[in-house]
């Protein structure tokens, strides 16, 4: 154990106890194995809230090593009051270094986003997720929806596709927008926008996710195909904004709007900031 | 400008300085001391014992101080404290049937053998104000009765109804219960296993649930056949050893519903059980639990599956309090991204629904 948790008391390197992490391996693999399946495992109780990324942070802390360098973002910041809670329970529990930047990371811990500078293949990033079912809201019942993916009977999840473009013209889903993985099982990328769904796929990266509440872990293995589900005369598209980044005048990254008062001003800049930061860098040595 | 998504970590620091003397409060008045939680508020201990799935008075009491009353939050405390303890070892099934009561009622007959015992409760007070607590002084304080001597072990009722076969038996093949927090909850769940999970539940959940059976929504007509409150002697068996050996005693709540039941093609008409336990005093958890258990058993005895109480992965998978305040309370993190980008698709949405009324303006 690192003398950084040993401050703490008894508690294990990165919190959880090797059987657990042993267990928890166990379940990565199978995911791993069978790309987007949702394989159950014995999520324990962690000492931050259901809903905070507990499922995140168990997968985190099975795989982190001594040698790792975390970064944790939330909302595609840094410094976000979670992803600064979660970076200094590893700071903590586990003594590892944390960086900002996404290429000086070797574990990526995220809720909501995925960076905009691309993903290497020495690199993990682990998905927080609250919802891992696709089809939940289509059937409440777990017995149910295994059945469904295990019969790829994802008819239903095409009707309520074709039902909003019937109504709206288009489809009204924002984030969390459903994918096949690897041509077989339906996914649910975690509430990302569907801004980041492509960066999913044939990602270098090994994509792990953990839904703590619900006790299931997915993954998508390096290289695969991840495709967002459209229809030939209604393919896939994401968001784009009329405006540029306040800050570092990038137009092809995700931005958050910012109300900078109560006359309607606002100003558009990157939700992530490592990428905002490191172009505003580059900006300055030119 | 920016400073909106940006002082997080000072931010978080400062909130846990203020929450900490927030939780001492008036500095002018004694802190609490946890035996004075363990004592006069025993009855928050016990629950935050029976949710947190751990017996330890003196834990819960820390907890509850921590928690600055808060139950749910000091069940949380518990819980995260107890999913990293080492299992060493199962105990042997407990014996109500031998626990020393201080407590035990039967709804279902005016006497039974052993007695009524009402015991310290709350059921025959008159819910006024006592003013003379607000004294803070012991003066007013009645002398206590005296203990009645210990009466033994006493029959349980449903026993009494089973050897005329009036109730369904027990099962009596012993069945290795499941560990819902070692092993995730997979459906159909067994009876052991949803008791389980029943055990940790939500007090209010489950007394809203068992009530709705009452007034109609997969209603079982119960009969509070027995409830007991006492303490029973914990046994393991040490592998070296290979006998039982006695590491404690817990006080405990039993509640055995009597249900009716019609009868079916292959069970005759008899009285059918709904069971309660949970650890410390907690009747009224107790029986809500016994009613939730009956509602459960539907699809088992035959009946219709057609209210909440009655559904499994509706009781179980929204039974846990920690998780229904943890993915309730997530909703104050940060969601500005997906709200972002449901506000593009609104803009968007409002902006092509606009554009053909314009048109026909024109």
């Amino acid at each position: 154990m690192s003398d950084a948790a040993a401050g703490n008391g008894s508690y294990n390197f990165a919190y959880l106890d090797e059987q657990t992490k042993r267990m928890i391996r166990r379940a990565i693999l199978k995911a791993v194995a069978i790309p987007g399946y949702q394989v159950p495992f014995a999520s324990r109780e962690m000492p931050l809230p259901y809903g905070w990324g507990t499922g995140g942070i168990q997968v985190t802390a099975s795989i982190i090593g001594q040698g790792d360098t975390l970064k944790v973002i939330d909302q595609g910041a840094d410094d976000t009051t979670n992803a600064v809670s979660i970076r200094h329970f590893f700071e903590r529990t586990a003594g590892v270094a944390t960086t900002e930047q996404t290429a000086a990371a070797s574990i990526i811990q995220t809720r909501h986003r995925i960076p905009e500078a691309p993903l290497h293949d020495n690199q993990i990033i682990v998905y927080q997720v609250p919802i891992p079912e696709p089809l939940r809201w289509i059937e409440p019942r777990e017995a149910e929806t295994r059945k469904m993916h295990a019969l790829a009977e994802y008819g239903p999840m095409y009707v309520r596709l074709y039902e909003d473009i019937a109504q709206f013209g288009q489809v009204t889903t924002a984030y969390d927008y459903p994918v096949v993985v690897n041509g077989r099982y339906l996914m649910r990328p975690s509430p990302i926008p569907k801004f980041d769904n492509p960066k999913m796929d044939m990602n270098p990266a090994l994509q792990l996710f953990g839904a703590g509440r619900e006790k299931r872990i997915y993954a998508v293995p390096p290289y695969t195909s991840v495709k967002s589900l459209d229809f030939a005369d209604h393919p896939f598209t994401v968001e784009r904004w009329a405006q540029c980044c306040a800050i570092c005048g990038a137009d092809d990254s995700f931005l958050d709007e910012v109300i900078t008062d109560d006359q309607g001003g606002c100003m558009f800049v990157c939700s992530d900031t490592d990428y905002c930061r490191s172009r505003q860098t580059a900006q300055a040595a030119e | 400008m920016y400073v909106a998504v940006k002082g997080g970590e000072k931010a978080i620091e400062a909130a846990h300085r203020l929450l900490a003397e927030t939780r001492r409060g008036d500095p002018g008045v004694p802190e609490l001391a946890l035996a004075q939680i363990e004592g006069q508020l025993a009855l928050a201990v016990d629950r935050v014992m029976a949710e947190g799935s751990v017996y330890d008075r003196e834990l819960a009491a820390l907890a509850i101080k921590q928690a600055r009353g808060d139950l749910i939050e000091a069940i949380f405390l518990l819980r995260a404290y107890r999913t990293t303890l080492p299992r060493l070892a199962a105990s042997e099934p407990i014996d109500t049937g031998k626990a020393h009561l201080r407590r035990r009622i039967s709804a279902t007959f005016k006497d039974v053998p052993g007695g009524q015992i009402l015991g310290p409760t709350f059921d025959y007070t008159h819910r006024l104000l006592d003013f003379a607590l607000a004294a803070e002084s012991g003066a007013a304080m009645a002398a206590a009765p005296p203990t009645p001597a210990d009466s033994g072990p006493m029959p349980r009722v449903s026993t009494l109804l089973g050897d005329q076969g009036l109730i369904e038996p027990n099962p009596t093949e012993p069945v290795e219960p499941g560990d819902l927090t070692r092993d995730p909850l997979a459906f159909p769940a067994d009876r052991a296993l949803r008791l389980q999970n029943l055990a940790r539940g939500d007090e209010g959940f489950l007394l809203s649930l068992g009530y709705s059976t009452q007034r109609g929504y997969g209603r079982n007509h119960p009969f509070a056949g027995e409830i007991r409150i006492g303490d029973v002697e914990i046994e393991v068996v040490p592998p070296e050893l290979g006998f039982p050996v006695v590491i404690g005693e817990i006080t405990i709540t039993e509640c055995e519903m009597v249900n009716q039941f019609k009868g079916s093609a292959t069970a005759p008409p008899q009285f059918t059980r709904g069971y309660g336990l949970v650890f410390g005093e907690g009747e009224r958890k107790a029986m809500a639990m016994a009613l939730v258990d009956r509602a459960l058993r539907a699809e088992e005895l035959g009946e219709e599956v057609t209210a909440p109480a009655q559904d499994q992965e509706f009781v179980l998978y929204h039974s846990d309090n920690v998780e229904a305040s943890g993915f309730t309370q997530h909703l104050k993190l940060p969601h500005y991204v997906d709200f972002q980008a449901e506000l593009n698709l609104i803009r968007r949405m409002r902006a092509e629904w606009t554009e053909p009324q314009a048109e026909a303006a024109e």
